[in-house]
């Protein structure tokens, strides 16, 4: 017989309250008697918690680091480091041209159909925005590094070869510019939702996701062999920046509203995150073991980021947390 | 009004949609019944799948929340407080010491198409849209599901659906039966509902009708029955308004909601601050290492 799988689930109910006498529910709440005691309504949320999965916090990672290495590379390019801006751009388009939009496409409901997000252009939701960023950084990048390295190898000599130099500045300043942009706009889109742990902290978020962005596209260009001093600079700087956003984390608390931050595990991975980019680099760095302060960054970076997730769901799911942001 | 039979606007064929007419629903507990008709009724017409048959142990209350697959949901809430005159007490008649009151309230809750609705903002596809009528539509032939939607909307309603139902990845919602709208017929909620407790017509209509209704309701005793529309907030009004008794937070409704685009202006000063010291650190340490 042909029973639907409705019919089949009223079946399994029925025959478990028959066996065990009652069927575990998921709200009840007798204590004292009938009226629930909950938050709210029977605790249920009042926002919807994020449905991303961890192909997101992947993606502020590597987004991050991709649009820093193009602002490394700028940099490098403009003061004629051409080996340092030839492995920038290269992690810039391996992180930011390749793994970013994979990562991106992957967490769509409907991967196939991820062109959708080029057919309207909305300055007033930070997706729209960030589509639109991550598809112009990526010609950037990717034209930039084409022309970098076929002047680089001298393949095209003469007048010829002195257009592709001009070319490669041009598309390098593009994603130098659109790379500070891609590294950032993440925190604006967390930033501006209804999560109270997320828009609470509206302005800390692109700090953070930009900082952490520099400070990890330094270590990885250090772990690939370039010890130089700008780099170790902007080592210094990131870890820095990022302790001084630890500090305001620990101090800038909404009660209630935030205590996914906290009183929660996933708030804890903020902060260890943020121990690993911010003190424990600053100190590794100081004391010259250079490559333990860029792992240590690195990890940290990542840790966070997949912190700041997790609060979110863990902040959406919380009622009391939409009432008591409604003070600020 | 209650009581106009074959002449309320529950029941009329209507030209909202070419006339470019605002539209609304009006829900009142009041006379609600707690039949769930209007959960049934939009399922039935929408097509929208089974979810799952979950035991939650709140009340009458199976359905849970709203969401992909549940755009009309019935609210049963047990509140230890009285209902208008009504007398209860399982230790005395009256009101005395030793009353013992008990209310139970149904609200059917729906999407509020926002005035300014947080998910239309966040939508990159653009396929969540505004109809000639003032209501929020979602074409789920565009929607790639990016989920963004999901937490702009300040009220928890719309939300991706998951596999393996039908039509899974993308984002759902009340679509206010545009379909039926277009072809001058009611929303299948409002037609089904036996006692008008859902009133589909003029935003401007139904808002005066809402109005008389609470203050008939404060002359017979209901003091905590109150309108949520939050007209005052950046979300700016909502199309799917409701009468309550007691406190919006009971019933799971934001009692400030706010459109998260009104935070987009210090997130992006704390962007574009962010990218422009990057740049300039990052020349810097170049400018002074060589």
């Amino acid at each position: 017989m042909n029973t639907p799988a409705s019919e089949q689930r009223l079946e399994q109910l029925r025959e478990k309250a028959w066996q065990e006498g009652v069927v575990p529910g998921r709200g009840v709440d007798v204590v004292g008697g009938p009226i629930p005691r909950k938050p709210g309504y029977y605790g249920q949320p009042v926002v919807k918690p994020p449905v991303w999965t961890w192909e997101v916090p992947l993606y502020f990672f590597f987004g991050g680091i991709g649009g820093m290495s193009a602002v490394i590379a700028f940099g490098a390019v403009l003061f004629h480091q051409v080996d340092l801006a030839r492995a920038a751009m290269w992690s810039a388009a391996v992180a930011g041209a390749v793994l970013s939009p994979i990562l991106l496409i992957m967490d769509l409901g409907r991967p196939h159909l991820f062109l959708n997000m080029l057919r309207v252009f909305k300055h007033r939701s930070a997706m729209s925005m960030g589509a639109w960023i991550l598809t112009a950084f990526g010609t950037c990048v990717v034209s930039g590094s084409i022309a970098l390295e076929l002047h680089a190898h001298e393949i095209i000599p003469g007048a010829l070869g002195q257009l592709l130099r001009v070319a490669a500045g041009i598309f390098i300043s593009g994603a130098a510019i659109l790379g500070t942009l891609l590294a950032t706009y993440t925190g604006v889109l967390i930033g501006a939702t209804a999560i109270p742990a997320w828009f609470l902290h509206r302005t800390l978020l692109p700090i953070h996701f930009g900082t952490a962005g520099l400070g990890s596209a330094a270590a990885v260009l250090e772990l690939l062999g370039h010890r130089i001093a700008a780099l170790n600079s902007l080592g210094f700087y990131a870890a820095t920046v990022e302790l001084a956003l630890l500090v305001w984390l620990s101090i800038d608390k909404y009660g209630a509203a935030d205590r996914a931050i906290h009183e929660h595990g996933t708030g804890w991975q903020i902060r260890i995150g943020e121990v690993l980019n911010g003190p424990l680099a600053l100190v590794l760095r100081f004391f010259g073991f250079i490559p333990l302060a860029a792992l240590s960054f690195l990890i940290g970076a990542l840790v966070s980021r997949i912190g700041w997730i997790g609060v979110g769901k863990v902040s959406g799911s919380d009622p009391e947390s939409v009432f008591a942001a409604e003070r600020y | 009004m209650i009581g106009e039979g074959t002449q309320s606007t529950n029941q009329r064929r209507h030209t909202f949609v070419r006339d470019h007419v605002e539209v609304g629903f009006f829900t009142d507990p009041t006379v609600c019944i707690g039949c769930k008709a209007c959960e049934v009724a939009c399922k039935e017409w929408n097509e929208v799948p089974d979810d799952g048959f979950t035991w939650t142990g709140n009340s009458y209350d199976n359905t849970g929340h709203l969401g992909a697959s549940t755009w009309r949901h019935v609210l049963f809430l047990e509140q230890d407080r009285q209902k208008g005159g009504q007398i209860v007490g399982s230790h005395s008649l009256g009101n005395g010491p030793e009353a013992d009151p008990f209310r139970w309230v149904f609200l059917s809750d729906v999407c509020k198409h926002c005035e300014e609705a947080g998910c239309l903002e966040a939508c990159p596809t653009g396929s969540i849209v505004r109809t000639e009528t003032g209501t929020v539509f979602t074409q789920d032939d565009v929607c790639n599901g990016c989920g963004y939607c999901v937490v702009s909307c300040p009220f928890g309603v719309i939300d991706r659906r998951p596999a393996p139902l039908p039509d899974a990845g993308g984002a759902f919602k009340c679509t206010f039966c545009y379909d039926r709208q277009k072809s001058g017929l009611v929303p299948a909620c409002a037609k089904v509902c036996p006692t008008e407790s859902i009133v589909f017509g003029r935003l401007d209509d139904l808002r005066a009708r809402a109005t008389q209704r609470v203050n008939e309701l404060h002359q017979h005793g209901y003091d905590d029955a109150q309108l949520y529309d939050p007209t005052e907030t950046s979300v700016r009004g909502i199309h799917a308004f409701f009468l309550i008794l007691g406190e919006p937070e009971a019933y799971g409704l934001p009692p400030k909601p706010q459109v998260p685009t009104i935070y987009l202006k210090s997130a992006w000063t704390a962007a574009f601050a962010t990218a422009i010291a990057s740049l300039i650190v990052t020349l810097l340490a170049f400018a002074f290492s060589s």
